[in-house]
């Protein structure tokens, strides 16, 4: 077991991914993920790590490029955030259609307009639909966990789909935080080397990215959707194999004090750990109040999530996007879908909180489950935490 | 009775006659199979068929969305012999340089068989002149050891004949149609291989499939490069210029001798012309008259697109004449 | 068993790939055409003209050296006729 270090996170981050030994990257670069790009491209440059680093022209490029490259059995990497992953969005379903396992960091960040280069996760919600695994830190560890735990999930044959690791833009990238990492051995034993089931060269010719007719594509799409909903299987052994070797435990729904927790407080990422804070200080005055956190969000984990919310009459979600002209936040959205059926399920109330970067403090989540009870709940209801009127 | 559509040079001689005995010794293997989708006399799938007989077997190629990907890859068929890659639109030069990176890193930690494959990225001109164009210019600045061929049938064909910045003056497409209060196509052609040369990347050409042996040998020289290299093939669409299908070789002749689309190279900054032209060139009006797409045009914008024609023809011809290889004048500085 | 097309969602080949070059030669073009070309080979001089032109590339020297296209492929688009030197290839129509 190594000593912890204190490491900016995104720069952690990067020392993570040269771990596991990735053939290509591609990476344009974009506040907040900037540090990634950077520290990547100066362990290549120092020889520390054997790749091909392509300073691609745009973000488009930077997925394109590392899609080909993964067609080709590389294992390949690329990172960025909001109108970054925008501008990939384009691509972005078709790497998860091509089943190519393609890992990408993300820095969460607000999308424009109007512009603004802090935290929210709004870019990720954009992405909901296109067929990508995603997984959320919590803190630095999380990060470097899971970005090494990510290669394995998306390069498994039952898998086979690509992975984007979510970490809060400046609120976790930029901040300096004690880590542990693995030791290049412990990380080789985890890992093994990429075994693509199909590449393309002259040895075997064969034609990626077909077109689909109306006749077909329905059954693609079928084919893909099992391919994400199995996944979930693969990330929880992975996760499971991970807590043995490492001793870190990781779920797809993180519970927080909620023995007897009459309400529930839901987080995704690392407000999380401010909201336990809060928790902490309820608890001891008494109050039945515990806490969730969302580590996978796509799959969705509904099972967890069910089970998490057992004996809860409350359950406070908090967005950190608005769906505009919709039913608030799409966390809150979807879990309110995933609960619909169960005859037990509690209130439950959403927050939109922390939009464009503005913090939340530990006051700020004491003061939303103080107001919760009394907060509207019906026809999609949602409070816009912290706005001037 | 058909007429020989030939050249005025090719007329006595057995050495000028060479060309017509040179399919004997054209590599045999068809990598681009028929059953292919493409309309019947279809210029772009006679080409794509040529470039990989010049390729060889030890090729990748990622492809742009567009006629050629679409006719040539429907699931579950494929008329591809070669490894080849699809993604979307705007990346062909994208995906490509991600796959030479990709066979280039793998070779070197020994996890692909350790011989040379090329790499070439194919668009039609919307996917390379139009929405193609960064990432085909990020390519080349990058200095990827990528092939990219452009198969340019002047116009977005595939979603249905629409202008694109390759398409020539005075082309009724459907979104630049001719009609009471428009001739057309108002711009003139872009010059993309003109943008590639400013890339100082060493190999540049234009080619046309009518001109099969001139292709062919330019695809060899540009596959033999460990570098960024360009070719622009003119490519004709006998549907979209609503011109007949057994003319699609005339045609690409006709492009050519008219002055309209030189066939040149240029090495190192050196232009070089590869189909020598006689002095005086056939008037833009034989080329015109057999494509409906010109149909339309009065004398006035003949008139403008002759001398037009005549204008960009002198600018090479300047060019060949009096700009030195990037080599040479690097020894002179 | 070989596949039946439409295929069941789990026979669809993973991303969409398709593991056989070529295998667009079961789609037979032959039922695109409305005119054929027909050799007269006492014309033909065996350059392989028509060969080298054919954008369904389905014409093909025999053991004499003389041409022929398959007619499982070809759309009759009239290129090889048009481009024969001698003359040696005419275009009729379907019959």
């Amino acid at each position: 077991m190594t000593k912890p270090v204190g490491i900016e996170v995104a720069v952690a981050a990067a020392e993570a991914v040269a771990l596991c030994n990735i053939d290509v990257a591609a990476v344009y670069p974009i506040t907040p993920n900037t540090h990634i790009a950077e520290h990547l491209s100066d362990i290549v440059a120092d020889g520390r790590l054997d790749a091909e680093y392509i300073t691609v022209e745009s973000e488009h490029s930077a997925l394109s490029a590392v899609m080909g490259a993964s067609a080709t059995g590389a294992r390949t990497f690329t990172a960025t955030s909001s109108q970054g992953l925008m501008y990939m969005h384009e691509v972005l379903p078709i790497a998860s259609a091509m089943r190519l396992p393609i890992v990408m960091g993300l820095g969460n960040r607000a999308v424009s307009g109007p512009l603004n280069i802090w935290n929210d996760h709004s870019d990720i919600m954009l992405q909901r639909d296109s067929g990508w695994i995603s997984i959320f830190a919590e803190n630095g560890q999380e990060a470097v966990d899971m970005f090494i735990q990510a290669f394995k999930i998306a390069e498994h044959p039952d898998v086979l789909l690509p992975i984007n690791v979510n970490m809060d833009g400046f609120q976790l990238t930029h901040m300096v935080e004690p880590i542990v990492f693995p030791t290049q051995t412990q990380v080789d034993q985890f890992l093994p080397s990429y075994r693509p089931f199909a590449t393309i060269h002259p040895d075997k010719p064969l034609s990626m990215g077909t077109l689909a007719l109306p006749e077909i594509y329905t059954e693609a799409v079928k084919a893909r959707d099992v391919a994400i909903v199995n996944s979930k299987k693969v990330i929880l052994r992975v996760w499971k194999e991970w807590g043995k070797q490492f001793g870190r435990k990781y779920e797809p729904v993180k519970s927080y004090k909620t023995a007897g927790a009459e309400t529930l407080l839901l987080t995704m990422g690392s407000m999380g750990e401010t909201a336990e804070e809060a928790i902490d200080a309820l608890r001891k005055k008494g109050v039945k109040v515990g806490h969730l956190n969302m580590k996978l969000w796509r799959p969705f984990p509904f099972e967890e999530l069910s089970k998490a919310v057992k004996g809860c009459k409350l359950l406070i979600v908090t967005d950190r996007a608005l769906s505009y002209g919709g039913p608030g936040g799409p966390l809150c959205s979807e879990v309110r879908a995933a609960l619909y059926d169960d005859p037990s399920r509690p209130e439950i109330v959403n927050y939109i909180i922390g939009l464009g970067g503005r913090d939340m403090r530990v006051e700020d989540f004491m003061k939303i489950i103080e107001t919760a009870p009394k907060a509207k709940k019906s026809g999609g209801a949602y409070q816009l935490y912290g706005v001037r009127e | 009775m058909a007429t020989l559509n030939t050249a005025q040079t090719y007329t006595t001689g057995l050495i000028q006659n060479f060309d017509l005995y040179a399919p004997k010794l054209v590599n045999k293997e068809e990598y681009f199979c028929a059953g292919h989708r493409a309309c019947q006399g279809c210029g772009e799938a006679l080409a794509i068929r040529l470039m990989c007989k010049a390729l060889g077997k030890e090729t990748v190629i990622a492809n742009a969305t567009g006629c050629m990907e679409v006719i040539s890859s429907l699931y579950p068929t494929t008329a591809w012999k070669l490894p080849w890659i699809h993604v979307a639109f705007p990346n062909a030069a994208a995906v490509g340089s991600g796959v030479e990176a990709g066979l280039k890193v793998l070779r070197r930690k020994g996890r692909i068989p350790d011989r040379y494959v090329k790499t070439v990225a194919i668009g039609g001109d919307g996917g390379t002149v139009d929405i193609g164009l960064q990432a085909l210019s990020g390519a080349m600045e990058r200095g990827h050891d990528l092939l990219y061929i452009c198969f340019d049938n002047e116009a977005y064909m595939n979603t249905g004949i629409q202008r694109s910045s390759a398409t020539p003056f005075g082309a009724s497409t459907t979104t630049a149609p001719a009609g009471k209060a428009s001739i057309g196509n108002k711009t003139w052609k872009k010059n993309v291989p003109e943008i590639m040369v400013a890339h100082n990347i060493s190999y540049v050409a234009t080619a046309c499939h009518s001109y099969p042996i001139d292709f062919m040998n330019k695809v060899k020289k540009a596959r033999a490069i460990k570098g960024p290299a360009y070719i622009h093939c003119l490519s004709v669409c006998p549907t979209g210029w609503r011109a007949e299908s057994k003319d699609c070789i005339k045609l690409g002749r006709l492009a050519v001798e008219t002055g309209i689309f030189p066939l040149y190279e240029v090495e190192n900054g050196k232009y070089r012309m590869t189909v020598e032209l006689p002095e005086n060139l056939r008037p833009v009006k034989d080329y015109i008259k057999l494509q409906g797409r010109f149909r339309h045009l009065g004398q006035v914008e003949l008139d403008f697109i002759q001398k037009r024609v005549n204008l960009e023809f002198a600018k090479l011809m300047q060019k060949v004449e009096c700009l030195k290889s990037w080599t040479e004048l690097a020894k002179q500085a | 068993m070989k596949k039946q097309w439409p295929e069941t969602w789990k026979e669809y080949n993973t991303g969409g790939i398709v593991f056989e070059p070529g295998n667009a030669r079961s789609f037979k073009t032959g039922s695109w055409r409305s005119m054929k070309p027909v050799w007269d080979n006492a014309k033909c001089i065996k350059c392989g003209v028509c060969y080298l032109f054919c954008p369904e590339g389905c014409i093909s020297e025999d053991k004499d050296g003389y041409f022929i296209a398959d007619m499982d492929y070809c759309k009759g688009c009239g290129i090889c006729a048009h481009e024969c030197w001698p003359c040696a290839i005419t275009i009729i129509e379907e019959g």
